[in-house]
């Protein structure tokens, strides 16, 4: 019976998801035309195959194989807001992980399931709500934003977001994260061409060198 | 006729009858437009959030971890949030409010946007700082940003549930490799943003200091995590390990001002 109900929770999560997805996509998409109506203007083609062909092929190549490295981690319904509302890897997977951290429950359950789902929709509103009074105050915010004092708080979001992570994950899986992250600082150390650019298309490179780490070393009895 | 509050956003003919509307970036039926779609948005996160809690409930989890799940979430994303904010701010100058609050409200995360932009305005021949006045180019940045990272919006509702069906299977074979394979994914992940912490010590060689600040960033965020661990241990105090994200993301981000007037 339990698991009936699981299946029917987790089959109206997908379709829901589904259903969201395809009419916000569709909303996202005909904005574009929507303005172009407006305004009645049209693109200035030469301009848009320029900024497409130096854009979309490098995007579209780590956006499809961010979804295969994503979704597992995210959950269903945290899948389906996290790509409508963006900001995955610098804001909504380390909330959803740290809110399963902090439940006790694991991420492959339907309790994670529902906890991660939580944790990226009031994160996905409270951004939101963040930027529309932003948006609103932006006249009197825009200096403080900008300011000299504060940029470098905002440029190392990401190291004081990660080195936190790291100690919560690390600590429970010693044996596990040297491999990766010694395979990582030697990469991004010698090889120039990583840096905040190129960071993306690295962390699908991680997650399957270190599940590839942890199936060995589980065959080999030592997790 | 009578000139109205709206009257500059439209261009007039000699009887003053609205011919079509005046292109700005910062024209009210942008704004409209743009606040439909993140409403709608909005009740998307709404909808799954009451979804999610109507569940957890059945499933038994207890109030109290919901009510802290919601507050530890909500705190922890005001920070990082107002980081992207700063993200409307820059792409403000060229493409006006309306389009940089849709772009970074939805999809979009700073650093593709930021990128998206400068590639469209480059195309057209344009700087980040000059506000666009041709509707024509405002439309052509606003096609490469959509279309350029599109790729998620397409693809996510039709091949979420098989890579969740592989997922479950995995678990379902064997539950502890699929514990392991999970905490793998997250693993593999925070690696590479660490070792994207480190891609610019190198330059320390060359007498650059400034590849360490991200480095000593980093370490103030964990040792502020490991100490809101072991107290909350020590004092039995939960609300510290609930706030121990947020505490050690705010903390070591502070941290930056002063390492960065000293080694930037």
């Amino acid at each position: 019976m339990n698991e009936k109900r699981n299946l029917s929770y987790m089959d109206s999560v997908h379709r829901t998801g589904r259903i969201w997805g395809i009419i916000v996509g569709i909303i996202i998409l005909l904005f574009p035309f929507i303005v172009c109506l407006i305004f009645q203007t049209q693109p200035d083609y030469k301009v848009l195959v320029k900024g497409i062909l130096a854009t979309a092929p490098m995007y579209w190549a780590v956006g499809i194989v961010e979804i295969f490295t994503y979704v597992p981690m995210l959950g269903a319904g945290g899948t389906y807001l996290s790509f409508v509302t963006g900001n995955i890897s610098n804001l909504k997977l380390p909330c959803a992980i740290d809110a399963m951290e902090r439940a006790k429950v694991k991420a492959t359950s339907e309790e994670g399931e529902v906890i991660s789902t939580i944790a990226i929709a009031v994160s996905s509103i409270v951004t939101t709500l963040v930027i529309v009074i932003g948006v609103i105050c932006i006249v009197p915010l825009t200096p403080v934003l900008e300011s000299d004092v504060l940029k470098p708080a905002f440029d190392m979001i990401l190291p004081a977001l990660f080195g936190g992570l790291a100690v919560v994950f690390i600590s429970k899986n010693l044996k596990l994260s040297i491999a990766p992250i010694v395979l990582m600082l030697i990469l991004f150390i010698f090889v120039p061409a990583l840096n905040a650019g190129t960071v993306g298309i690295m962390v699908p490179v991680g997650v399957i060198f270190t599940v590839i780490v942890a199936r060995i070393l589980y065959k080999k009895g030592w997790l | 006729m009578h000139k109205t509050l709206f009257y500059d956003t439209f261009v007039h003919d000699y009887d003053n009858e609205v011919i079509e509307l005046k292109f700005s970036v910062n024209h009210p039926i942008l704004f409209v437009l743009v606040g439909i779609i993140i409403a709608v948005v909005l009740g998307q996160s709404v909808y799954f959030l009451v979804k999610a809690i109507r569940r957890a409930k059945e499933l038994g989890i207890q109030k109290e971890t919901i009510r802290k799940t919601i507050s530890s979430s909500a705190v922890f994303t005001i920070a990082p949030a107002v980081s992207v904010l700063v993200g409307v701010v820059v792409l403000s100058k060229a493409l006006g409010i309306a389009l940089p609050w849709l772009r970074l409200s939805v999809i979009g995360s700073i650093t593709y946007e930021n990128v998206a932009a400068q590639n469209a305005l480059t195309a057209a021949g344009l700087s980040g700082s000059q506000t666009i006045t041709n509707p024509s180019i405002f439309v052509t940045v606003l096609f490469v940003m959509t279309v350029g990272i599109a790729a998620g919006l397409v693809f996510v509702p039709f091949v979420t549930k098989g890579i969740q069906g592989g997922m479950n299977k995995i678990g379902m074979k064997d539950k502890k490799w699929g514990e392991i394979f999970n905490n793998a994914m997250f693993l593999g992940m925070i690696s590479a943003f660490l070792g994207y912490v480190f891609c610019d010590v190198s330059d320390v060689f060359h007498g650059e200091t400034k590849g360490l600040i991200p480095v000593l960033v980093m370490l103030v965020s964990a040792v502020v995590m490991a100490i809101c661990g072991l107290l909350s241990k020590k004092l039995k105090a939960r609300w510290l390990e609930d706030y121990a994200l947020p505490a050690s993301l705010v903390i070591a981000m502070a941290s930056a001002i002063p390492f960065t007037a000293w080694l930037g």
